[in-house]
């Protein structure tokens, strides 16, 4: 493929659009890999979002 | 199920975690499709072969301008119903409309150098584009530096809905406006200017960045949503402690 003359500016505009794509993927990634870590600790430990019924009388 | 049900975040993550790999899958293949019509499409009789920047251009202004417009549907769902979901959905969408909309002031300058002969001009539509992307980060920063998460949120609902008035004039801009901007060329009266040879292949990969917003959304909507159970949690076990 003859990208002519401009081939450094298209080549750029693709670099750049995979860079912030691969960016966008990792950190949707990372993120829920981090959540979800965060969310079997606390369920291991016993904590939970309910609040204990009180007691009754 | 109805639709109704989906606002209910448990029922929302399960259907997210069904559906998720099935976009992931669709993106990629139309993805690997579109870029094959992309290597094989005819260069442009004028500006050669720099009309293969516009299959990244175009779509990622589109994302840019409909991602504004899901989180003003999703601003009146937080002021008028004040439904969390609504609030995950605006929340998530910032980021990845900030990255599309960078990515079409990026190559929008990167083919307007050979084109043009310049980077940048303070034309109507790209000043509105720049101040689209802006608005963005202004969105952003009031999500991540409020002290409330709650007050963050309306505050960036009430930004969403006011910074929509900026979508109908990045589009008409350049009606509006004499440019140095093209004017429309692929939705406008009495049909597309560009040749089928190249405009099936920028349709596709619309189609293909478009999937790969919603994948990306869908995602970041579900580790937001787990981001609120942590934060729920924890301050369960600070009030029990």
């Amino acid at each position: 493929m003859n990208l002519g003359p401009h081939a450094d500016f298209i080549i750029a505009a693709y670099a750049v659009t995979g860079v912030v794509v691969a960016i966008l993927i990792a950190w949707v990634t990372l993120d829920y890999s981090t959540q979800h870590r965060v969310l079997d600790n606390l369920e291991k430990r016993g904590v939970t979002r309910r609040s204990r019924p009180a007691d009754k009388p | 199920m109805a639709v109704i049900d989906l606002a209910n975040p448990t029922r929302f993550l399960n259907l997210v975690n069904r559906v998720l790999p099935w976009l992931v899958a669709a993106t990629i293949l139309v993805f690997a499709f579109g870029l094959v019509r992309v290597v094989h499409a005819p260069d442009d009789y004028q500006q050669g072969a720099t009309v293969k920047i516009m299959f990244l251009h175009v779509p990622a202004a589109w994302l840019g301008m409909m991602g504004w417009g899901l989180m003003a549907v999703a601003a009146l769902g937080t002021l008028v119903w004040r439904h969390p979901l609504a609030d995950v959905a605006g929340k998530t969408a910032a980021p990845i409309g900030a990255a599309f909309t960078f990515i079409c002031l990026v190559t929008g300058s990167l083919w307007g150098r050979p084109t043009w002969g310049t980077y940048w001009v303070w034309d109507a539509r790209l000043t509105s584009v720049l101040v689209l992307f802006l608005l963005y980060l202004g969105v952003l920063a009031l999500y991540w530096t409020a002290e409330d998460p709650g007050r963050g949120s309306r505050a960036a609902a009430i930004l969403a809905l006011v910074g929509a008035v900026n979508i109908p004039i990045i589009k008409f801009s350049v009606d509006w406006w004499n440019t140095l901007h093209q004017p429309a060329s692929i939705l406008r009266m009495g049909g597309s200017a560009i040749d089928p040879s190249i405009l099936i292949p920028l349709l596709i990969m619309t189609g293909a960045f478009t999937l790969l917003f919603f994948t990306l959304h869908l995602a970041a909507m579900r580790n937001e949503i787990l981001r609120r159970r942590v934060r729920s949690m924890r301050l369960m076990q600070a009030a029990s402690a």
